[in-house]
């Protein structure tokens, strides 16, 4: 049977592994080359890596000081994790055009993640798709409530707005090609208090494409949560990085909750 | 030596990656005159079969590819699209013609859209039958990661290394003499999957 799949979310910026609270407070917890390692060591089921950083210097952040030399593009970080992770590699953030892409699965990429630039040109899914494969392309989605109670698709980085409704989105994604939904919520991001679950109710009825439920996991039982609403798969950044063994303990809570996983 | 062809498809680092781990000497290579060097060939690949046939083709390795495997006999592995091109036929987007050295055709899934989402992603039980014990030998626990829409279908099913269950049975390996063809990803599906890449290069 197929497992429900457990995937760690790692959030780069400037080539540091960073928190995020509500897509505005960024911490950095380390170093995306060591959380790789202990990652692919405790069962986690897939990676996900998004670069989220915004400026245009991203050498120039990058601390040469450090113990562990921090790399200083998405493409060497990517090529670097390549080499020990041997677990699947989904790389996001700042892609806009199919040479990037190729560049990125050169590079050690086995999914893609678009979000911006899919909204902007949804065109982009379909030529993706039609060049790598469905199942090589996730769209992104940074999804927002709105005073109607239903969903908005936000873009380039939370901040803009773009009056699309996440279900309509959805939908339009999946004819396009996309071969996965990747569903964050930026009212939960970082608060703790679980999924948007009427959010990932709402996808994964919409579409038939697998759903991967991001943003809020504050607890193991919120992960059941995502499951039970009919999340594909479940995502979290945050609640891993501080304890050890974290992926491993939160699958065996999902097992302990009658959820088919790999352990 | 191994070679893993490069026809502009896919993670072929990743497989080279594994190799390292296994320590097996393996080269990525774009030129067909290595195929008749190598000990072990390995044809990976994501994306399109049309695209995947159209590059092969395309990069001249075909011919030579056929040949060393068929008639020098070289052990041979192709990884999800690479295995769905050892087909006759595929019918992903539109028909086109395979390598046909296992007979059979590339299909979609048929099941209830809503209950087994399309693609088919992430870890599953693989189910290997005798013909796959070469393959699957001494491997701890048979869960491997998949990433698909199409699955093969051999007209033969004897050559049915491993079975796989989603919605309906499909075929998640293939075993025809030094012929050898996985579905999902051993390269992504951590030490089961780096024993039967190691179990392939003893073969």
């Amino acid at each position: 049977m197929l497992k429900k799949r457990l995937i760690v979310s790692l959030l780069l910026q400037n080539g540091q592994l960073v928190k995020s609270v509500g897509f505005h407070d960024y911490q950095i917890v380390g170093s995306p080359q060591i959380a790789i390692q202990f990652f692919n060591a405790w069962a986690a089921d897939e990676i996900i890596f998004l670069d989220i950083s915004t400026s245009c210097e991203y050498t120039d952040l990058v601390r040469k000081d450090s113990v562990f030399p921090e790399l200083s593009s998405l493409i060497e970080i990517v090529k670097n994790s390549a080499k020990t992770c041997f677990l699947p590699l989904t790389v996001g953030g700042g892609v806009r055009t199919i040479d990037q892409m190729r560049e990125l699965f050169l590079s050690g990429a086995d999914k893609i993640a678009i979000n911006t630039q899919a909204v902007r040109t949804p065109q982009l899914i379909a030529k993706a798709a039609e060049r790598f494969g469905n199942q090589a392309i996730v769209v992104s989605i940074d999804a927002k409530r709105n005073n109607a109670g239903g969903h908005e698709v936000f873009i380039d980085h939370g901040k803009e707005a773009t009056g699309l409704n996440v279900v309509e989105w959805v939908q339009q994604a999946e004819i396009l090609g996309a071969g996965e939904i990747l569903l964050n919520s930026i009212d939960q991001d970082g608060r703790l208090s679980g999924y948007d679950l009427s959010l990932i109710r709402c996808v994964a009825s919409a579409v038939t494409i697998p759903v991967i439920a991001l943003g809020g996991v504050g607890k193991w039982e919120h992960l059941v949560d995502g499951v039970r609403a009919g999340a594909s798969a479940v995502s979290a950044a945050n609640i891993f990085h501080f304890t050890e063994q974290s992926t491993r303990q939160a699958k065996k809570h999902m097992a302990e909750a009658g959820i088919d996983v790999r352990l | 030596m191994v070679v893993i062809i490069d026809y502009g498809m896919g993670n072929l680092f990743s497989v080279q990656n594994a190799l390292r781990v296994l320590k097996a000497d393996a080269v990525i290579s774009k030129d067909p005159e290595d195929l008749k060097n190598a000990s072990h060939i390995i044809l990976p690949g994501v994306g399109a079969f049309p695209d995947g046939m159209k590059n092969l083709k395309a990069s001249g390795f075909v011919e030579i590819l056929k040949r060393e495997v068929l008639e020098n006999k070289k052990p041979f592995l192709g990884i999800c699209l690479g295995m769905q091109m050892l087909a006759s036929i595929g019918e992903e987007h539109v028909k086109t013609e395979g390598l046909g050295l296992i007979p059979g055709a590339v299909r979609s899934f048929q099941v209830p859209e809503k209950e087994f989402r399309i693609p088919h992603v992430g870890w599953n039980d693989a189910y290997p039958t005798e013909a796959g014990k070469v393959l699957f030998d001494g491997v701890d626990q048979n869960v491997f990661y998949f990433v698909h829409s199409y699955h093969f279908v051999p007209d033969d099913t004897s050559t049915v290394a491993a079975w796989c269950d989603y919605g309906e049975c499909f075929v998640a390996a293939v075993r025809k003499d030094n012929i050898f063809g996985v579905q999902f990803h051993p390269e992504k599906s951590q030490k089961n999957g780096l024993m039967v890449l190691e179990n392939f290069l003893k073969a």
